[in-house]
């Protein structure tokens, strides 16, 4: 570990190409996780994600057995499992355990995958914990054409799909497609995931995908607000940790999940203070307008 | 004067229970119809027919304005961390359903929110994140939600319910303001007729597929209810106020009401 502070190793991996790569993997990937964040969090899809995260695991074993890209293979493996998590998954009483049983067959038949593999072991963990560095010119580009689909649809659906999102009644009063936005959104999410899956791997892909937006409705209320520090947030998370991870040589994940715990934890932190300085000026809170999210 | 609403010869059914049949109700602008009756008569159906979510089985119905329709819901709890301000919420009212992003005319768009919010009174936390306000604060901004496309015709579903008295005055009372200022239309959907008597114009009750229509004199008194109830049904009168006496399980509702939204897909 004290490698980590080893900033000349650091500086001289920065300039290697592959380490360039890698970061503007991630921050593609920390635009992308940020921009679906808040979303994630008010529908209440984190199970989801780590379920779709694991299908996308499954997806990438069943492609490096076949030899064809494991990007390829994660991104079929998420698209598959948001579509039947769309199907199966309607009803929201039935929702958590269909992605309890989705989850855990995908991740049995991605270790039967895996076991049949004969290439090296740390590929096959690589899917688990992430590993940037195999990111190549090909892979960079499937990358940013996805990212950039996704974000177009996602302009493109926004405002219904937010009206649907914290208003469901009311959206629907006025004809909001609730039921197409949610199956639109989870391929979208699915898409998403995919990529982080090749950046922090599929144990630890909502590190990226929730956790940023998670402390960012912390504190603000503004859905825009939300939006823009979901992505500072997970830029910070998925940049710094590669960073960090350079020089010690220790998996990206590790740091990019422990930077955006930090975060989280800072946000918590804020809201707490700043919920306690509005109730000692004011006894009566619910009447009173509080500061957050001004 | 043309009527807002045209309800003629239409009747509802699902599977082979008819909810009513034969209802024609004209609603003209500016009125103020309650619709009361008990669980599954068929109120909230009305609306959603109204909404254009679900069809009649027979008849037709029509609206003068091609204006969008205001909407007010029943009040719900909120999740307290829901990424929401009032702001936000109204202005959802105003282009939620359009697709986009919605970047083009934002000047104008915070200029009819701030409008609208004004007009219900909600300026000190319409900033604040709308799962913390409480339940008449948010019914304030939930008509400044329905108010703000400007309306011709506002459907509201039991807007009043879980408010304590002073918020059901309040919010009754911007919606009274509105139709008298505007003309607008009002259907509103309650389960107590009280709070809001002093606006109804005419009432429309349902039971069990039979209904009366008129003012609140005529649909509001013994011998009528007891025929719609088909039991001995008595109404007191009590400083104003309306009681009805009798039919307590068919008349006693606190159930919820909802707009059958499908429910979210991960």
């Amino acid at each position: 570990m004290d490698k980590l502070f080893d900033f000349g190793l650091t500086g001289q991996l920065l300039a290697q190409p592959f380490v360039q790569t890698a970061l503007l993997a991630a921050a593609v990937l920390g635009l992308v996780a940020g921009m679906l964040g808040p979303l994630i969090v008010t529908r209440r899809m984190s199970f989801a994600v780590h379920g779709t995260a694991e299908l996308a695991f499954t997806g990438a074993a069943g492609a490096l057995l076949l030899g064809i890209g494991v990007e390829y293979g994660a991104l079929a493996g998420s698209v598959i499992a948001a579509l039947l998590l769309g199907l199966l998954g309607g009803r929201e009483s039935d929702r958590d355990s269909v992605i309890g049983v989705i989850l855990s067959f995908g991740l049995g038949l991605g270790v039967l995958l895996l076991t049949f593999y004969p290439g090296r072991t740390s590929n096959k963990f690589g899917i688990l914990i992430g590993q940037i560095v195999s990111i190549d010119s090909t892979n960079i580009v499937v990358l940013i054409a996805a990212a950039v689909v996704v974000l177009l649809v996602l302009a493109v659906i926004y405002r219904p799909l937010l009206f649907s999102s914290v208003d469901p009644h009311v959206a629907a009063a006025r004809g909001v497609p609730s039921r197409l936005l949610s199956v639109v959104f989870a391929v979208l999410v699915g898409i998403a995931t995919a990529l982080g899956v090749q950046i922090v791997g599929s144990l630890l892909v909502v590190s990226l995908m929730v956790t940023p937006a998670a402390a960012a409705v912390r504190v603000t209320a503004s859905p825009w607000r939300a939006t823009l520090l979901a992505v500072l947030f997970a830029e910070i998370a998925a940049l710094g940790g590669i960073i960090l991870s350079l020089a010690p040589g220790v998996p990206v994940s590790a740091f990019v999940t422990a930077i955006s715990f930090l975060i989280y934890l800072v946000c918590r932190l804020i809201a707490y203070r700043r919920s306690r300085a509005s109730r000692i000026s004011a006894p009566d809170v619910a009447r009173v307008p509080s500061a957050v999210g001004r | 004067m043309s009527a807002a609403v045209e309800i003629s010869g239409a009747s509802l059914a699902f599977g082979g229970r008819t909810l009513w049949s034969g209802l024609d109700l004209t609603v003209q602008p500016g009125e103020f119809l309650a619709i009361l009756g008990p669980n599954g008569s068929g109120k909230t159906s009305l609306l959603k027919i109204l909404l254009g979510l679900q069809q009649l089985s027979a008849g037709s119905w029509r609206m003068a304005s091609d204006r969008p329709v205001g909407y007010v819901p029943q009040q719900r709890a909120m999740q307290e961390a829901l990424a929401l301000r009032g702001v936000d919420l109204v202005g959802l009212g105003l282009d939620g359903h359009r697709w986009g992003l919605g970047l083009f005319g934002l000047a104008e768009r915070r200029r009819r929110v701030a409008a609208a919010i004004e007009s219900v009174g909600a300026q000190a936390y319409a900033k604040s994140p709308v799962g913390r306000l409480s339940g008449g604060e948010q019914q304030r901004l939930r008509v400044a939600q329905a108010l703000i496309g400007e309306p011709d015709v506002l459907l509201c579903d039991e807007p009043l319910a879980s408010l304590d008295l002073a918020h059901q005055r309040a919010v009754s009372a911007l919606i009274d303001r509105r139709r008298r200022e505007a003309d607008t239309a009002v259907l509103f959907v309650t389960h107590e007729l009280n709070p809001v008597l002093s606006y109804v114009d005419r009432v429309l009750y349902l039971v069990d597929g039979r209904f009366r229509i008129g003012t609140p004199d005529e649909v509001m008194n013994s011998k009528t209810l007891s025929e719609l109830y088909r039991t001995k049904v008595e109404v007191i009168r009590v400083g104003g106020q309306i009681h009805v006496v009798g039919t307590q399980s068919a008349l006693c509702e606190d159930e919820a009401h909802h707009l059958g939204v499908e429910e979210r897909v991960s």
